[in-house]
Order: C-alpha cells, then structure tokens, then sequence
C-alpha cells in the first residue's frame, strides 16, 4: 500500500516537472506559521504570486488561470451511514477513508471545470471532486466512482464543517502577471503541518506549478494542555482530579456557613 | 467573550459555559445529585465531541460531589464504611465501562449507546419517581397517612450471605448487593458521562433500606472516587479531558450548587422529587426522540486516526 502511494506520487511529481519551461511562479504567503492561542477565532491567511516570464517565450494570448490548493495534515475517516433497526436509527454501515486531508481549500480564479478538461484535472487532482479520496475495502485501497455516497457524504460534511471548500472566485489577478488570494482558516481548524500547491494554467494546460508549506500549531497555555493530554495521560488525569477537588473544597469553605 | 478549548478544539463562549455550569450546579445543588444528566447532553448540544464531553463532565462532577461530601461529613451525615464497599465494586465498574466506551467509540456505535442509556435508564427512573411522588402528594392532600415501609421488612436481597454489619446506616446486609449496586453505577456513569446519583439513592433507600439521613452524604462519596477516577483513567485511555473547559464548569457548579441546595430547602420533600422525577422523564424523551425520528442527516463523520 504504502509502496503504491509512492509509485503514485513519484508519477504525479514527474507529471510536474514535465510542463515547468518558459513560466515561473514567484509566491510570497503572509505566514508559515499560524499560532492557535487561547483567543483564536480562525485566521485568514494572504497569498501574494506572480508569473514569470523569460524573454524568449512569446506572450500568450489567452490570460492565465491559478488554482491553489491547501491542504492539511492527513487522517484516517470513518464515514458511517444511518439505517432503521427495530425503530431506532443507528449507524449501519461505513467507509474508511485513509489519508483524507483533514483540511482542503482550492481557490481558483474561474470554475474549475472552465480552466482545463476533466482529464487534465483528475490527473491533476485539482477541484473537490477531483481529489483522490483512497478507501478501505477489505483490506484493500481502492478509490471509487465519484458518486459514491459515502464520498459525496463525506465532501458535504467536510464542506458543512468549513474545513473543505472550493472557491472559484477566490484568486484575483491584481495585473495580467500578479495575483493574490485569501486563504481562510475556520476556528476548528486542524492543527500540522499544511502544504500549498499552487498550479498555472493557460489554455487548458499546467505551465507550471509550486508548493510552499504552511503550518498551524497550538501556542502558549493551549499548546501546553493539549500536549500534556496527549503524552502524559496519567499525569493530566490526575491534575484534572486534583484540580476538581480543590476546587470543590475551595467553594465549601467559601460558602461555609457554621 | 470567546476561549479556544484545547482538546475539544473549538473556541466556546466562555460566559455561556459558566452559565451552563450554574444552572446545572442550582439543579444538583437543589436536589443532592451530580447534574451529570443535563450538562453532558448539554455539552453535546453546543457542539463539544460526546467523547470530550463526557470525559471532562466526569472531573466537574467530582468537583461538585467533593464539595457536597465536605459538609455532610461535618454533620457526620454519611456511612464510610458502606461508602467503601460501594466504592470496592464501582472502581471496577468505571474501569469495565471506561473500557467500553473506548470500544464503542472505535465502533461508531458509542453515540447510540449514550443515547439507548439515557433512553431507558432517565425514563425508567423518572417515571418511577413521579408516579412515587404524584402518590406521596396525592395522599398528603385526601388527609391519608402515608404508608411507611417498616425497616424491618425484608426482600430477597437480606437472605444473601456475607452479610456485614454497617453501624452508622444501622443496616445488616450481604456485600453482593453493595457490590453489584456499585459496579452498576460505575459502570453506567463512565460510559453515559454521569455520577449516577440519581439511580444511587432510591437503589440505597429502597433496596438497602438505608436510612435516607446518610444516604446522600454516603451516595456522594462514591460519586466522587468513581468520578476522579474516571477522569484520570479516561485521561489515560482516551486523552479527552479538557482541563479548561473543566475548569469552567467547576467553577460555575460549585457556585450555583450552593444556591440551589438554599431553594431546595424550602420546597417540600415529595415536590422536589416530582420536580426531579420530570426532569430525568424530559431528558429521556429527548434522548428518544432523537434515536426514533429520521436524523436530518443520515450519515456523520468520525477520525479515527491522524498520520
């Protein structure tokens, strides 16, 4: 499995490589490091490109087309489906998703659909329904048809969550060669680390592309929690209990009457 | 004011939850109880992970129930002694249900099991308690002497054997029962995220005969230990207590708890357990209703692993 993910991404790196010529892509993001502090309400994160071009290509008659797309630290998803047993609706039947990015932004200029064939895209990955989404069956990974419901069911709650979306208006070209973007970040936000891939387009064809890394952390008094939660349970339970007896004992005494 | 909850992680309006932790400290300050029914369903509704919330409602009630053992051991008001057995079968049973609920959880069937338990076990208690109650009220107005169970009477529970004698309830009964009434309420409170003293003290009272004077003080003591425990071993096993959150509801409960326990003084007994006994009943239906009506949306989505 793991050796057939790398076949796959070796593929789609070469697949990169391949059209990178004449344009270039100069990418500037406001942050590389977004801190979740104890007052954190979400963030938006501002995304600065412009297209390089050596002299020697001729400028292209059509104007250029920008998908970026965001994604965060990946995780195994159940996905379970409801049904009536005996008059009570309980989860039936499901789906593991592995590697699904917990976090998946693609912003673009224009529809997706508009910018290149559906072909070009699917390899590409780009757009929600383009992504590949790997699943568990018996033991095996395999993707399915993209009307699966379990798929479409898990797209919609990761967009219902904020935490998937697809913008097609969300690039703008400030002139001809420059854009910027808003990268939005909802409260509940995964914390890892975040990769930016950012794809030129023009005529239906990949010019050339660019990845940047973006990562989001618990800072200060939240970092510290939710660390010692993670890797010294034992400790924290106890701490937690402790904490909720002299709590308790602190009100008996302030409260006390005799 | 909006606080980011670090193992919950989402940020949660700070005044809301001591809000919450107030009202559900007046409730189990009025009536003697932990409040475990409301503020876990409660949690769930404002959009905190079941797991988390029942995790974390856990160290809130052992805040509250420590609270409450302080002043009744000053009136000398519980039975140790008895505290103590209970306790010998309710840290086994919070481990068993700790350990089910992590079970559940990677299952996907933890949600329904929480709702199923509140279901049947709010239901069933709520019911009995206000037909109990509606009775002890109806016979106060028709001018009737109520029936008094005399402590003497016996059911099948007194001809168990190891029998031991505990002198401050002043009751001679086997420990299997203790045992079996402890491990139920451990059992049920890890994995339903509640202290279970509103099933504690009718079984004390009507199966064990305690004398209703030590019961709450002794039912507390259990619901502490069981409660500190569970957090720690749901700390341990499932990483989902939040300590801020917690911290917040503690605080909110502690002092709202006292206030209640002021008006629960002045409303009489039988009235106070018909107000109860509703509440567990509206709780329960409310559980019912969501497992019986079509949810709006069939399917859900759970992590089950990070890379």
């Amino acid at each position: 499995m793991i050796r057939a993910l790398a076949v796959g991404l070796a593929f789609a790196m070469g697949l990169a490589a391949w059209p990178a010529g004449a344009q270039r892509l100069v990418t500037s993001l406001s942050t590389h490091r977004v801190q979740i502090t104890a007052n954190f309400t979400g963030a938006e994160l501002v995304l600065f490109g412009s297209v390089e071009r050596d002299a020697a290509t001729v400028a292209r008659p059509g104007s250029y087309d920008i998908v970026i797309t965001v994604s965060g630290p990946r995780q195994t998803v159940v996905t379970f489906r409801k049904a009536r047993v005996l008059g009570i609706w309980m989860n039936t039947d499901s789906r593991t998703f592995i590697n699904a990015p917990s976090y998946l932004a693609v912003l673009a200029n224009r529809p997706i659909a508009a910018i290149a064939d559906a072909d070009t895209l699917r390899r590409l990955q780009t757009g929600l329904e383009q992504t590949l989404l790997p699943q568990e069956v018996g033991g095996d990974i395999a993707d399915v048809v993209p009307g699966d419901p379990f798929r479409q069911a898990f797209l919609r709650l990761k967009v219902e969550r904020g935490l998937y979306r697809e913008q097609v208006n969300a690039v703008t070209f400030l002139t001809p060669a420059l854009f910027r973007t808003a990268i939005p970040l909802p409260d509940n936000v995964p914390t890892g680390a975040y990769e930016v891939d950012i794809k030129l387009f023009a005529d239906g064809a990949m010019l050339a592309r660019q990845t940047t890394a973006l990562e989001i952390v618990k800072a200060g008094f939240e970092q510290f929690v939710a660390d010692a939660a993670r890797d010294y349970g034992f400790a924290y339970g106890l701490a937690a209990a402790m904490m909720a007896i002299l709590t308790g004992w602190l009100a008996s005494v302030a409260f006390r009457k005799d | 004011m909006q606080i980011y909850l670090p193992i919950a992680e989402l940020p949660v309006n700070i005044f809301l939850i001591l809000f919450m932790g107030i009202a559900v400290g007046f409730i189990s300050g009025m009536f003697g109880i932990g409040g475990g029914f409301l503020m876990t369903p409660l949690l769930i509704f404002v959009g905190i992970a079941p797991a988390v919330a029942v995790a974390t409602v856990a160290s809130h009630i052992a805040a509250s129930s420590f609270s409450g053992v302080t002043s009744y051991w000053r009136r000398r008001a519980l039975d140790l002694a008895l505290a103590m057995m209970l306790l010998a079968g309710g840290i086994l049973g919070t481990l068993a249900g700790v350990w089910l609920f992590s079970v559940l959880r990677r299952i996907g069937q933890l949600d329904l099991t929480i709702a199923l338990s509140y279901v049947v076990l709010l239901g069933a208690v709520g019911g009995l308690m206000i037909t109990e109650s509606a009775r002890a009220i109806f016979r106060a107005r028709s001018g009737r002497p109520a029936v008094v169970r005399r402590p003497g009477s016996h059911i099948w529970i007194h001809g168990l054997p190891f029998k031991l004698r505990f002198k401050q309830s002043r009751i001679y009964v086997s420990v299997i029962p203790v045992w079996a009434i402890g491990f139920f309420i451990g059992f049920v409170g890890a994995i339903m995220g509640i202290g279970g003293g509103f099933l504690l003290v009718p079984a004390l009272i009507y199966l064990m005969r305690v004398p209703t004077n030590v019961v709450v003080g002794t039912s507390m003591v259990l619901t502490l230990v069981t409660m500190a425990s569970a957090t720690v071993m749901h700390a341990v096993s499932n990483h989902q207590v939040d300590a801020v959150l917690a911290l917040i509801l503690m605080v909110g409960g502690v002092i709202g708890a006292q206030f209640g326990a002021r008006a629960g003084q002045r409303i009489r007994a039988e009235q106070l357990r018909l107000l109860l006994g509703i509440l567990v009943m509206m709780v329960g239906l409310r559980f019912a209703y969501n497992i019986v009506v079509q949810p709006d949306d069939l399917f859900s989505v759970r992590v089950i692993g990070e890379l």
